[in-house]
């Protein structure tokens, strides 16, 4: 029996740029940014006084008695997922072919922390009775599987910034192996809060441009001093192809396969020969039966970091070979900011829209392109990808030394 | 200080309203919480703490349970705060 094919039916986003997938993909386009100065009072006590917040808040995107008993993280999978699954067609099938997997980095950490405040305010009795269901890391994708009443498993795979992508690929995986035929996959992150912001800041993960925020994420740059915490989340309705084409579907394009890896080097600081990064892309062109000749375009994961931006560059160097001269590089984090374990999902998102499109985001801030960069960074404007069967790659790497590459690639 | 039946069950259709998303309107006396409200044993918890903030009683765990409709409740916290 041949291999069962998966494909894209359905898009849906909250991030930065936009409350959805029509207006965030605008703004990508237009190289804006969607980093500002925070407006709380707590951003004096850090060195870091901006992040990416989403352009649309859940409040008005949803009821005020929904939200009040979800985390933000949760609200965030709820906006993005309703709007993929209209997006699909809103899928009529046996709920028990039909899955979730949507991952989060660090899960409901501001309800975590809120609560925590309750508790030491008021006592025992001030802590919400729905403090444990909002801060479970699988809250997500739960709350998804009830609304959908997903029936074939629901699932968080949980891998620091890699989540999102590795959720994309665990769906794909269940498709594959038959357990489901729809699957509601994505990842989010809303971690905006003090706590986890002190913690990448005492780690000088952060960017401190404070004097600049909208030009503080700025992969591949010379001066590039951090990366910039966003929030928000992205989904794609995966769908086996056969089912697709029966129901009449929509079809963006194919998931053509996911190569993962693990460094083996440090907890955090990225592997500087990119072995695991080199064996990640290589596994998912083999999984997807792709040379890197086909390969066009590539979301990098590129967070602005001095360190990750270069040794991911050098990999994908030694990876594409010469292939990576006609390889169209965008670093959308420079737009976004840094979605932890929502940034693979609204990365896959960005792709799934350039192969439709024909349209390579711009990477915004270079000033000055990093000389050890020497891959082909798609900069200031979008970039038009060639005609014909055409595929891509997204980058998607974690703390712990998690690396996952999903490849995409027209039908 | 004595609490009116009617000031407590208009606290009542308040919280649960605000907890629930329940119309105030439709709150009432012999509503049950669970059947006819469809306030779910979570939510319940809510209501519960926010009665005591509220109307300054003590309702004890055990006695959540015989709670069953909005009168139960009214009567339990005007005897209470009696």
């Amino acid at each position: 029996m041949s291999q069962r094919r998966v494909v894209v039916t359905g898009l849906g986003a909250t991030t930065p740029l936009g409350g959805d997938v029509a207006s965030t993909w605008a703004a990508l386009i237009a190289g804006k940014s969607g980093v500002r100065l925070l407006t709380e009072d707590w951003r004096e006590l850090l060195p870091v006084h901006f992040a990416a917040r989403v352009a649309t808040e859940p409040a008005d995107q949803m009821e005020r008695v929904e939200m009040r008993r979800l985390d933000r993280s949760e609200q965030f999978a709820l906006v993005a997922s309703r709007e993929a699954w209209k997006d699909a067609g809103s899928p009529d099938l046996d709920k028990e072919r039909l899955g979730v997997v949507i991952a989060s980095g660090i899960g409901g950490v501001i309800t975590l922390l809120d609560q925590f405040d309750n508790l030491k305010e008021k006592g025992a009795r001030g802590v919400s009775p729905h403090t444990v269901p909002m801060l479970m890391p699988n809250g997500p994708a739960a709350n998804v599987g009830l609304e959908l009443q997903a029936k074939a498993g629901v699932h968080t795979p949980v891998s620091a910034c890699a989540s999102g992508a590795e959720a994309i690929g665990y769906a794909l995986e269940m498709i594959r192996s038959n357990r489901a035929d729809v699957i509601v996959s994505g990842g989010v992150e809303a971690a905006i809060h003090q706590l986890p912001m002190a913690g990448f800041a005492a780690m000088k993960a952060l960017s401190t441009r404070n004097d600049a925020p909208e030009r503080a994420s700025r992969p591949y740059d010379a001066d590039r001093d951090g990366f910039v915490l966003g929030e928000g989340g992205g989904i794609l309705v995966l769908e086996e192809y056969e089912h697709a084409k029966a129901r009449g579907a929509k079809i963006y394009c194919e998931l053509v396969g996911q190569g993962l890896s693990s460094d083996g080097y440090h907890i955090a600081a990225p592997d500087p020969d990119g072995a695991g990064v080199q064996r990640a892309i290589k596994f998912a062109l083999a999984d997807a039966k792709l040379s890197t000749k086909d390969i066009v375009h590539l979301n990098a994961h590129a967070t602005s970091t001095p360190a990750g931006d270069v040794a991911e560059a050098n990999a994908l160097r030694l990876a594409l070979g010469k292939d990576s001269d006609h390889v169209a590089v965008s670093a959308t984090k420079s737009m976004t900011g840094h979605l932890l374990g929502g940034a693979g999902a609204i990365e896959s998102v960005f792709v799934v829209k350039a192969l439709q499109e024909r349209l390579a985001p711009p990477t915004i801030n270079i000033e000055n392109l990093d000389p050890a960069v020497t891959i082909d960074v798609v900069r200031d404007t979008p970039r038009t990808l060639p005609a014909g069967q055409i595929a891509a790659l997204n980058d998607s790497f974690g703390f712990g030394g998690h690396n996952v590459v999903l490849a995409f690639a027209t039908l | 200080m004595a609490l009116s039946p009617a000031d407590v069950l208009a606290g009542i259709k308040e919280i649960v309203e605000e907890v629930a998303g329940i119309p105030a309107a439709s709150i009432e006396l012999d509503k049950n919480f669970t059947d006819d409200l469809e306030v779910d044993s979570l939510s319940m918890v809510e209501v519960v703490v926010a009665c005591e903030e509220r109307f300054g009683v003590k309702i004890p765990d055990e006695k959540v349970t015989d709670l069953a409709t909005v009168g139960d409740a009214v009567n339990f916290i005007v005897n209470a705060a009696a």
